[in-house]
């Protein structure tokens, strides 16, 4: 609540968290269905509208309404960004808490698979997982989820390894207090902070990836909507119907802001250190 | 020494395991290789012909023995045919190296070069409205995907400017400069537009904390003008963070700009990478992605070194 309302009274916080807010409300009524027209008819006889006060953004080449099909792609890109870093996050805190806890070989083997992964750029990392399992949404989900699980660990093992030597944690053990105990709550809750710093800007990442892979034909699959898809689309009709490229475009791009912005404010909140430099 | 020395150990073993991940993974796709290679027309071989295909692979070996003959056949320079090109994998990908370099070392040249005066620019007059714009400018750059970015370039050069970015075919630097220059630069503004807003958010994060050292006091105590301040003694200082940003997202670029080399039809790495996956050409998904794994971890670890030769604060030893 305390970080809430520090989030609100930072300037770019506000600004992140009222993006959040609004992609949120739309996702969800798309989700319900509650959308200006039916975002998957095809209406041939208003094809390649431009926007008007019927269609708020045009009408794409089927004579979809833009709009709502914007509404369903935030939706659709939003449950693969917060599914595949919370994937990520979870599989990662467990791989650095345990690699810091245990120590020793298995650190050592831990931390060296977070390096193989680490070993590839992001995308072509994405990119192989897919060649493997085939396309589509779930697709996306785990490929964003590894890509992201060695970047969590290594935010996870370095500070679990400092607060694992100090003195509230032997008192717990001389308690008798479990390692599950322990783990949990004496090591994971002292990391709230810097997961949930990494946690929003990884929202922003899975966000940008999300609407990459769908852009190559290779996340979200036809008909249903998604943004990079739907920018995808525009190019070829740019020179008729630059609406297509414009909303959707800005679309993931304000999506991305708000993300970003969220996350350099909560590190300004959490980590007072950077404060002062903050960018 | 030991910090150098664990990374160039590490760097051989990590490369064994992007192998293992890459061969082993390659593996896990349902059905069999051939079937994968040859699409439907595996449906037409007869089961002779299948196997001597399969022991032309040497598909018939168990897995493991599968493994350790592409290893030995990577050392020895041996990637493997590809499917589509009917010709060795890794000639195929060498040819298609020098464009996604040449693209990667442009896009850096532009992100230093608009990256290092903002961020410089904005750290000098901190809480000022110059310094507000840059941040701004620079939040929304990081914030734009460069997919969104190549269009938008794509439309106002079509529709504004009348000019067709020339896409498809490709000159090389050695044939035509001019030419290889006109068909990479709106490319490599699309990739260093984000990664200029990276410098200039880091430099102007640098800038602050060396400002505010003691040894700028001093400086300018003893009379020293302000620019010299700032670009001889602050600077060389701050640029060490931004070497590292800018050999991590080097490597990134290295790995092929998937999505800007789709957009501009340019035939780099990263497009070859996507054709391979499409066409179902695993020698060649193997190899490509196992080159690119090669190339960011080398240039990772170069910058790791730099890093260490650069700032001598740096105790050897501690990772």
């Amino acid at each position: 609540m305390r970080v809430l309302k520090a989030l609100l009274k930072h300037p770019s916080g506000r600004i992140g968290a009222a993006i959040i807010v609004l992609y949120l409300v739309a996702a969800g009524l798309g989700a319900l269905g509650l959308t200006p027209h039916n975002a998957l008819k095809q209406f041939p006889i208003d094809r390649l509208k431009p926007p008007s006060p019927s269609y708020w953004m045009g009408t794409d080449l089927l004579g979809r309404d833009t709009f709502s099909r914007l509404m369903l792609g935030i939706g659709q890109s939003l449950v693969v960004a917060f599914a595949s870093v919370l994937g990520a996050s979870v599989a990662g805190s467990i791989i650095g808490l345990f690699a810091a806890w245990w120590g020793g070989l298995w650190d050592s083997v831990l931390m060296r698979l977070t390096d193989v992964l680490l070993a590839f750029p992001a995308i072509l990392l994405a990119l192989l997982i897919i060649a493997i399992v085939g396309p589509g949404t779930y697709t996306s989900i785990a490929a964003i989820a590894i890509v992201y699980t060695p970047i969590f660990a290594r935010v996870v093992r370095g500070p679990a390894l400092s607060l694992k030597r100090r003195d509230f944690v032997d008192a717990a053990r001389t308690f008798g207090s479990s390692q599950g105990y322990i783990l949990t709550r004496h090591l994971l809750l002292n990391l709230v902070a810097p997961l949930t710093v990494q946690v929003t800007l990884a929202l922003a990442w899975a966000l940008l990836t999300e609407a990459g892979l769908s852009f190559l034909g290779l996340g979200t699959q036809p008909p249903a909507p998604s943004l990079g898809l739907m920018l995808a689309d525009s190019k070829n009709l740019m020179q008729h119907a630059p609406w297509l490229m414009l909303f959707p475009g800005l679309t993931v791009m304000l999506g991305i802001l708000g993300f970003n912005l969220t996350g350099d404010a909560l590190r300004d909140i959490l980590d007072p250190r950077t404060k002062a430099r903050a960018a | 020494m030991s910090y150098v020395v664990q990374r160039l150990l590490t760097f051989p073993l990590i490369l064994l395991g992007v192998s293992v991940l890459v061969f082993f993974s390659i593996r896990l796709i349902p059905g069999d290789a051939i079937t994968a290679m040859l699409g439907t027309e595996a449906g037409l071989l007869t089961p002779a012909q299948r196997a001597s295909l399969a022991n032309y692979f040497g598909l018939d070996q168990p897995v493991v023995t599968q493994y350790f003959r592409w290893l030995s056949g990577l050392l020895h320079g041996d990637f493997g045919i590809s499917v589509i090109y009917g010709k060795p994998a890794l000639g195929v990908i060498l040819e298609r190296f020098p464009l996604t370099l040449e693209l990667a070392l442009l896009s850096m040249l532009i992100a230093l070069c608009v990256g290092i005066p903002l961020g410089v620019l904005a750290a000098t007059r901190n809480e000022r409205p110059s310094d507000l714009v840059v941040r701004i400018l620079a939040m929304l750059g990081q914030s734009t995907p460069n997919f969104v970015v190549g269009l938008v370039i794509i439309y106002a050069l079509s529709v504004w400017f009348g000019i067709v970015p020339t896409m498809g075919s490709f000159t090389p630097l050695t044939v035509d400069p001019l030419a290889n220059l006109g068909q990479l630069i709106f490319p490599a503004i699309t990739l260093g537009f984000a990664f200029a807003a990276s410098v200039t958010r880091i430099c102007r994060s640098a800038m602050l904390d060396v400002l505010g050292d003691d040894y700028i006091r001093t400086a300018r105590a003893k009379g020293a003008a302000a620019r010299r301040v700032v670009w001889r003694h602050a600077l060389p200082n701050a640029l060490i963070p931004v070497v590292t940003l800018s050999g991590v997202e080097f490597g990134y670029l290295l790995g092929g700009a998937v999505i800007v080399e789709q957009i501009f039809a340019l035939p780099g790495l990263g497009r070859l990478v996507l054709e391979a996956i499409s066409q179902r050409d695993y020698p060649l998904v193997e190899s490509a992605v196992l080159f690119i794994a090669f190339n960011f971890l080398v240039v990772n670890l170069i910058v790791d070194l730099t890093y260490v030769l650069i700032d001598p604060r740096i105790r050897l030893g501690a990772s």
